[in-house]
C-alpha cells in the first residue's frame, strides 16, 4: 500500500470509529468528544498556519470569536436562521484573517507572535467595547428554539454529535488535501526556507497571505459550530487564553501531522476532566504533564510515532 | 442501545471523603432507614475552584457542605440523605457547560446548583436546559429574570443586581446626594450597574453626572479619576476583582482630606479585610450588602445559627483564621438555595430524575419566605414566572473599622416588572 | 480636572508604571538576547516574587519598611534561584529548542500558578509600603496677577510612588554597569554573541545560562516586591505584566536593552497619557493598535538591528 492510500486510510478509518463510537460510548463522553471534535476543528486551522506554514500565532483567538460572534450576533440580535448566521460567521472570519494577515505578514518570528497577540488583545477589548450589543464578558445564550437546522434540533445529543463529526471530516479531508496538493507542499517549502521558496519564484507574502485565511475561517467554522451546537457566545473565548489552548493542542499533538490535532485536543481535554475529579489542584497536573510531554515526547504524541515507528504518517 | 447501559457514578476523592465524614457526623443514620429508597440525591455543585472565581468558590464551598451537613441532620430529603458532588469550572463558561453535562450524564446528578459568575452561568444554562437538568445558580445576575436563559435554570435565593441597584437610589439620594459619579468595571456586570442605578437615581430627582468605565484587569487608577466632575456629590463605585484595594488607595490619595460622600457594593471588598493596609479611607464610607458581615447588635438568631454552622465568626471572617474573610453578602445565596431545593422536592414528592420538572414546578409555585434558619439573610419574595427572588437589601457605615447596618430596605424597593414568564415554556 | 494639571497627574502614573515595567520587561530582555527562548512563566516569576514579598514581610512584622527591605533582598533572590532549577530541570534537556521552550514554561507557568493558589489562596493581599505619604502637587496659571501657582483638586502623587521610580532608576544603571564593567558582564556578552565561541573559550555556557535565566526572573521579581505595596499580591496578576513586557522586549528591539528602556517608557507613559484623550477602554484598544502598527511597519523594533 503506498502512503498515500495509507494515510487516505488512516483519515477515512478514524471518521468511520468517530462515526460508530457514538453507538459505543456512555452519553457523557460522546457529548464530550462531540466538543472536542469542534475544538480540533480550531486545532486543525491553527496547525496549517503553525505546523506546515510555521507561522506561530498568539492570537487565534480572534479569528474563532471572528466566526463565533459572526454567528452568535446575527442570531441573536438579528433573528437569522442557524444557515445563513453560519456563513455570516464564516465570512466574518474572512474579512478579520484578510486584513489581519495583510498587517502582520510584515513581520516574522517573535514580533509576529507579538502583533497577533495584540490584534487579539485589541479585538478582546472591542468585544468589551460593544458591550451593549455583546453582553461583552458575560457574552448571551442563544435559545434552543433557534438552534434547528431543516426541522433537525441540534440540541439533540445524536443530531450534534453527528454535525461536529460531520464539519470535523470536512475539515479534516479537506486539509489533508490542501497539504497534498501544491498549495500545502509550497507552504511546507516556505516554513523549511523561505528564502528558497522566494528564489524559487514564489510570491511568498501571497501564499502566507493565503494561509493565514484558510487558518483563519477555518478556526472561525469552529468559533461558529460552537456557538451553534453549545449554545453561547462570549468574550472569554477571545481572551490570550483560548489563544494558547490552539497552540498547547497542536504541540501535544503534533505539529504538522493531520492527526495530531485531534489528538491534542483529546489528550488535554481528558487529562483535565480526569485529573479534576482526582484532585482539586489539576492544574498542577496539566502542567507537570506539559513539562513531560516536552521534555520526553519532543514532537508531541502523533510527531513522536512518526518519528519512531511510521514514517507514512500525514 | 449502548444508551442503555447506566453510566457508573465515579465518586471523586472528595465527594468520597465528604459522605464519609458526613456519615461519621451523623449518629442519627437509621433515620434514613425509613425511606424506601436510601439512595442519596446528588446535587452537582458548580464551584469556581480556580480562576478568578476561586475566593467565592471557597466560601460558597464551606457554606454548601454546612447547608448539606444540616440539611443530613434533619434527615435528609423525602428521606433519602443528600450528598454533594462538586465539580471545578475554572471560572470558565466552556469548562462550565461540561460541567453540567458532566453531571447529568455522567454522575446522575438531581439538579445542578451553585455557579456565582455571570459569564458561566451564560456559558452553562443552555446545556442544562438541553439536558432538562434543574439548574439553580446564585449568581445575582439578572440573566435569569431578563428571560435570556430557559425554564431549567432558577435564581430562588439571591436578589439580581437590578433589584439591588434600584433599591440603593432612594437610600442615596436622600442621604448622600443628588449628582453622583459612577465608577464600574467596562463589562456586562458594570454596564447593569450604569443602566439600572442611572434610571433609578433618576426616579429620585437625582443624576449621574459622570460615568467612568474601568478596562478590565486595570492595576493604577489616579489616571482616571481627574474624569470626575468637581460638583459630584457621592462616588458610587463597583470594582470587583483584586485591585480594588488599589482602587480605593488611589482615590483616597487622589482626594487627600476633601471627598465627597461615597457609596460602594461590597461585592468589591468580598473576602477582603474591611481593615487592610490602605483601606483607611473607607471610614465613614456607605456599602451596599447582601447579608451584613459584621454581627449586628440585634443579629437575628438565625444569623447567629447560620454563621455558627458555616464557621464564620462575628467579624465575617473565618473562625479558625480571622484573616480569612468570608464572601459574606453572596455565600448565603448556596445556604438558602439548598433549603429551597429541599422545600421543592417534598412539595413534589420528589423520587427520581423522572420527577425534575415536578421539582421546577414546585418551585415555581412557591413565594413568600419568611426569615427563618433556612432564611437567615431576610426574607424573600420569588416569583414564579421570572424564576428570581426578591429580598431585603442592607446598606451599612463604615466606622471604626466595621460595617455598621445604617438602613434596610423593603421587598418592595427591589420589585420591577416582569420581563419573562418561564411558565408558559415547555419543559 | 483642567487638562494640564490631568496630563501631569496621567504622567506620574504612567512613570510609575513605565518604572516596574522597566524592570520586568528588562528580565524578560536578557533571557531573550542571551537565551534566545521567549519565557512564558516569565509573569509568574513576577507573581511568585510578589507572594513570596508577603510572606516575608508578613513574618518580619516590626516595623512596615523592616519587612519591605527584608523582601525586596530575599524574594528576588528566591525566585532566581527557582528559576535557575527550572533552567537547569527543564530547558537545558530541551536543548533550548524555541518552541519545546514555550510548552514546557506554559507547564511551568501552570505549576507556578497552581502551586501558589494551594499555599497562599486565591486572595489578594497587600504588603504595607515602608512609607507612603500623599503629596499634594502645585501647577501654574498665567492669570491677573502674572504667573502663580496653585494646587488643583486632586493633583498628587504619593512618596512612595516616587520611590519606586528612583528605585527602578538606580537598578537599572546598577545592572548596566554589572554588564558592561564586570567579567560576570563580559561573560554574558559573550555567549550572547557567540554562544559556541564562547564554549570553545572555556566559558560554561549552561552555568551562564541558568544564570541568566535566574537574573532575569529576579528582576522580575524586584519589579513585583516594589510594586506590592501599591498594588497586591495575587496568584493571577503575572498575566499582564508578561503580556506588557513582551511587547516592550519586542518594540524596543530585540536583545537591545537601550531599546527594551526606552519603550517601557514610551508603553508606560502611553498608558498614562493617551487615558486623559479617550474614555479608558477605547484607550486601551487604541493603545494596543498603535503598539501593533509600529512593529507592522517597523517590525524590528525601535532599535533592532540585523535579524538573528
Amino acid at each position: 500500500m503506498s502512503d498515500t492510500s495509507k494515510s487516505h486510510g488512516l483519515h477515512l478509518g478514524l471518521i468511520c470509529v468517530l462515526a460508530l463510537a457514538y453507538f459505543v460510548l456512555p452519553a457523557y463522553h460522546s457529548g464530550n468528544l462531540a466538543s472536542v471534535m469542534v475544538i480540533a476543528i480550531y486545532a486543525m486551522g491553527y496547525n496549517l498556519l503553525f505546523g506546515y506554514t510555521g507561522l506561530l500565532s498568539l492570537g487565534h483567538a480572534l479569528f474563532f470569536s471572528a466566526g463565533l460572534y459572526g454567528l452568535g450576533l446575527m442570531m441573536h440580535l438579528a433573528d437569522w436562521t442557524p444557515l445563513p448566521a453560519f456563513a455570516a460567521g464564516l465570512i466574518a472570519a474572512l474579512v478579520v484573517s484578510a486584513v489581519i494577515g495583510f498587517l502582520i505578514l510584515r513581520t516574522t518570528g517573535v514580533a509576529f507572535m507579538i502583533v497577533t497577540l495584540m490584534f487579539a488583545q485589541a479585538g478582546y477589548l472591542t468585544i468589551l467595547y460593544f458591550g451593549k450589543y455583546t453582553r461583552g464578558d458575560e457574552g448571551f445564550a442563544l435559545q434552543q428554539a433557534s438552534r434547528q437546522i431543516a426541522g433537525y434540533d441540534l440540541t439533540d445529543p445524536g443530531v450534534r454529535y453527528y454535525c461536529a463529526l460531520v464539519l470535523f471530516s470536512v475539515t479534516l479531508l479537506g486539509l489533508a488535501y490542501i497539504i497534498r496538493a501544491p498549495f500545502g507542499r509550497t507552504l511546507v517549502a516556505i516554513r523549511e526556507n523561505e528564502e528558497r521558496a522566494r528564489m524559487l519564484g514564489y510570491n511568498v507574502t501571497a501564499i502566507k497571505l493565503k494561509a493565514v485565511i484558510v487558518s483563519g475561517v477555518v478556526s472561525g467554522a469552529s468559533g461558529a459550530t460552537y456557538a451553534l451546537l453549545f449554545g453561547y457566545a462570549g468574550a472569554t473565548f477571545a481572551t490570550v487564553q483560548y489563544s494558547i489552548f490552539p497552540l498547547l493542542w497542536v504541540l501535544v499533538g503534533g505539529a504538522g501531522t493531520t492527526v495530531g490535532p485531534f489528538v491534542g485536543a483529546l489528550f488535554m481535554f481528558y487529562l483535565i476532566d480526569y485529573a479534576s475529579g482526582k484532585t482539586e489542584a489539576y492544574l498542577l497536573v496539566v502542567g507537570v504533564t506539559l513539562v513531560l510531554v516536552t521534555l520526553f515526547l519532543p514532537h508531541g504524541i502523533v510527531g513522536t510515532i512518526r518519528t519512531r515507528f511510521l514514517r507514512w504518517l500525514p | 442501545m449502548s444508551k442503555l447501559i447506566k453510566p457508573t457514578p465515579t465518586l471523586t476523592r472528595r465527594t468520597l471523603l465528604g459522605t464519609a465524614a458526613a456519615a461519621a457526623a451523623t449518629p442519627l443514620l437509621g433515620r434514613y432507614a425509613q425511606a424506601q429508597s436510601s439512595e442519596p440525591i446528588r446535587i452537582g455543585f458548580q464551584v469556581h475552584r480556580t480562576g478568578i472565581g476561586a475566593s467565592y468558590g471557597r466560601w460558597y464551598d464551606r457554606t454548601t457542605t454546612a447547608a448539606v451537613k444540616r440539611i443530613n441532620d434533619m434527615g435528609g430529603i423525602n428521606g433519602r440523605p443528600v450528598e454533594i458532588v462538586a465539580e471545578d469550572d475554572g471560572t470558565d463558561p466552556k469548562r462550565g457547560a461540561e460541567v453540567v453535562e458532566k453531571f447529568a450524564t455522567q454522575h446522575n446528578c438531581d439538579i445542578g446548583f451553585g455557579t456565582l459568575f455571570s459569564h458561566v452561568v451564560y456559558g452553562s444554562a443552555p446545556r442544562a436546559g438541553e439536558l432538562k437538568l434543574p439548574y439553580f445558580v446564585v449568581s445575582e445576575g439578572h440573566h435569569v429574570a431578563s428571560g435570556a436563559l430557559n425554564r431549567w435554570t432558577m435564581q430562588p435565593a439571591i436578589t439580581d443586581v437590578k433589584s439591588q441597584v434600584q433599591a440603593m437610589a432612594p437610600f442615596v439620594a436622600d442621604n448622600l446626594g443628588k449628582k453622583v459619579t459612577m465608577i464600574y468595571p467596562d463589562f456586562a456586570f458594570g454596564h447593569d450597574h450604569r443602566d439600572y442605578f442611572s434610571e433609578a437615581i433618576e426616579k429620585q430627582g437625582g443624576e449621574v453626572v459622570a460615568k467612568i468605565a474601568i478596562p478590565p484587569s486595570e492595576t493604577s487608577f489616579t489616571k482616571y479619576f481627574p474624569k470626575i466632575p468637581r460638583d459630584t456629590e457621592v462616588i458610587y463605585h463597583v470594582m470587583i476583582g483584586p485591585a480594588v484595594l488599589t482602587f480605593v488607595k488611589e482615590m483616597g490619595e487622589f482626594f487627600g482630606p476633601s471627598k465627597p460622600e461615597i457609596f460602594g457594593f461590597l461585592d468589591s471588598l468580598e473576602a477582603v479585610d474591611i481593615n487592610s493596609p490602605g483601606l483607611e479611607f473607607l471610614e465613614g464610607t456607605y456599602f451596599w450588602e447582601g447579608h451584613p458581615r459584621y454581627a449586628q447588635a440585634d443579629q437575628s438568631s438565625h444569623d447567629k445559627m447560620y454563621r455558627e454552622a458555616v464557621g464564620v465568626d462575628e467579624n465575617g471572617a473565618s473562625v479558625s483564621d480571622p484573616k480569612d474573610v468570608a464572601t459574606y453578602s453572596h455565600m448565603f445565596g448556596c445556604w438558602e438555595t439548598l433549603n429551597i431545593v429541599k422545600r421543592g422536592m417534598e412539595a413534589a414528592d420528589y423520587k427520581s430524575t423522572a420527577d425534575r420538572s415536578k421539582l421546577i414546578e414546585a418551585i415555581e409555585e412557591m413565594s413568600d419566605m419568611p426569615l427563618s434558619d433556612d432564611h437567615p439573610q431576610g426574607a424573600k419574595r420569588f416569583n414564579g414566572k421570572t424564576h428570581q427572588t426578591f429580598g431585603h437589601q442592607y446598606i451599612s457605615k463604615v466606622d471604626s473599622g466595621k460595617l455598621v447596618l445604617a438602613h434596610t430596605s423593603s421587598i418592595e424597593d427591589t420589585l420591577y416588572e416582569d420581563e419573562v414568564d418561564y411558565t408558559t415554556q415547555s419543559f | 480636572m483642567e487638562f494640564g494639571p490631568h496630563l501631569l497627574l496621567a504622567s506620574l502614573e504612567g512613570a510609575t508604571t513605565a518604572a516596574v515595567l522597566a524592570l520586568t520587561a528588562m528580565g524578560l530582555s536578557i533571557v531573550f538576547g542571551v537565551m534566545r527562548v521567549v519565557n512564558v512563566a516569565h509573569g509568574e516569576f513576577y507573581m511568585v516574587g510578589a507572594v513570596l514579598a508577603w510572606f516575608i514581610a508578613t513574618s518580619v512584622g516590626a516595623h512596615p519598611a523592616l519587612g519591605f527591605v527584608a523582601a525586596l533582598l530575599i524574594a528576588p533572590l528566591l525566585v532566581g534561584f527557582l528559576a535557575a532549577g527550572v533552567d537547569r530541570l527543564i530547558l537545558r534537556h530541551i536543548n533550548y529548542d524555541p518552541e519545546r521552550t514555550i510548552v514546557a514554561t506554559i507547564g511551568t507557568l501552570y505549576i507556578l500558578q497552581q502551586t501558589t493558589l494551594m499555599t497562599f489562596g486565591p486572595d489578594a493581599r497587600p504588603v504595607e509600603p515602608p512609607f507612603n505619604s500623599r503629596i499634594a502637587l502645585p501647577w501654574f496659571e498665567w492669570g491677573e496677577n502674572g504667573f502663580e501657582f496653585y494646587f488643583p483638586w486632586g493633583l498628587s502623587t504619593t512618596s512612595y510612588k516616587l520611590f519606586v521610580i528612583a528605585a527602578a532608576v538606580v537598578i537599572l544603571i546598577t545592572l548596566w554597569l554589572a554588564i558592561t564593567r564586570t567579567k560576570a558582564g563580559l561573560v554574558m556578552r559573550a555567549t550572547q554573541q557567540d554562544s559556541d565561541m564562547a564554549q570553545a573559550f572555556g566559558i560554561p555556557v549552561k552555568t551562564v545560562y541558568s544564570a541568566v535565566f535566574g537574573l532575569g526572573a529576579g528582576l522580575a521579581a524586584i519589579g513585583a516586591v516594589l510594586v506590592v505595596p501599591i498594588q497586591q499580591a495575587y496568584y493571577l496578576m503575572g498575566h499582564d505584566p508578561l503580556l506588557l513586557s513582551f511587547i516592550v522586549v519586542i518594540i524596543g528591539g530585540l536583545g537591545s536593552l537601550p531599546g527594551t528602556i526606552i519603550a517601557a517608557i514610551l508603553i508606560g507613559m502611553a498608558d498614562g497619557i493617551i487615558s486623559v484623550f479617550f474614555t479608558p477602554t477605547l484607550a486601551k484598544i487604541f493603545a494596543t493598535l498603535v503598539v501593533a502598527m509600529v512593529l507592522v511597519f517597523r517590525p524590528k523594533g525601535l532599535l533592532g538591528k540585523s535579524t538573528s
